[in-house]
């Protein structure tokens, strides 16, 4: 599981599309891809981000639910948590309260 | 040649007819029955002079399919430009109108999407 996530961060339009999630959640395939190319340049087709959707669905980092006749991508940082504690010294956990 | 006419396809022209000017405020230009349907086009009052319209009938086999593929990934069939989005956005809001995407800043352009209940999204748009 944890490779998965790894996977999928690796790449740099996935990381964007995380980074756009964050600033509002819950968004249409048409709201991600227009944040990609209007703000970041990243002229990607439909196809395209949909398949780093659905790597990022794999790695359990987004998680799409249908609403209707609507679908929406909402962020899961959950297997973030996991790597990152990974690697931070127990007494750094621990300190905080 | 000139674009005269733009078309969106509802599901029900009388619903659409309402929604179309009551709502989104824009008039009704013509309105003549042809067999089970009508011709059923508006204009905004900003320009009635200028691009109709047309509120097709959904009834051809291929259209359902289109709507809902484009309503499912959030694509909006057309987009019509505003003083303001965000003024847009609240005053439509304030009438029930269901959004998908809320005000989008990026750079000049904002855009927000929402639903004409009559089976697809519609962009509305400032700037650029």
């Amino acid at each position: 599981m944890s490779e998965d996530v790894f996977k999928a961060l690796a790449d740099p339009t996935r990381r964007r599309i995380l980074d756009e999630l964050v600033e509002r959640d819950g968004q249409t395939l048409f709201e991600i891809c227009a944040r990609l190319l209007n703000k970041h340049g990243l002229g990607l087709t439909r196809q395209a981000i949909s398949q780093h959707l659905a790597v990022l669905e794999s790695a359990g980092l987004v998680h799409s639910r249908r609403e209707g006749r609507y679908k929406f991508h909402d962020l899961n940082t959950e297997p973030l948590e996991r790597i990152v504690t990974r690697w931070l010294r127990p007494e750094a956990s621990e300190r905080t309260p | 040649m000139r674009i005269h006419l733009t078309s969106v396809f509802v599901d029900d022209q009388e619903k659409a007819a309402r929604f179309y000017t009551e709502v989104l405020g824009f008039v009704k230009k013509h309105d003549v029955p042809i067999g089970d349907d009508r011709w059923l086009t508006v204009v905004s009052p900003e320009d009635p002079h200028g691009t109709e319209l047309l509120l097709e009938p959904s009834g051809h086999p291929a259209v359902q399919p289109y709507k809902t593929a484009l309503v499912e990934d959030g694509i909006p069939v057309t987009s019509f430009a505003v003083q303001d989005v965000a003024v847009e956005f609240d005053r439509l809001r304030g009438l029930g109108v269901n959004f998908t995407q809320e005000p989008l800043e990026m750079g000049p352009v904002t855009t927000a999407v929402f639903d004409d209940t009559c089976g697809n999204l519609i962009q509305i748009q400032h700037g650029g």
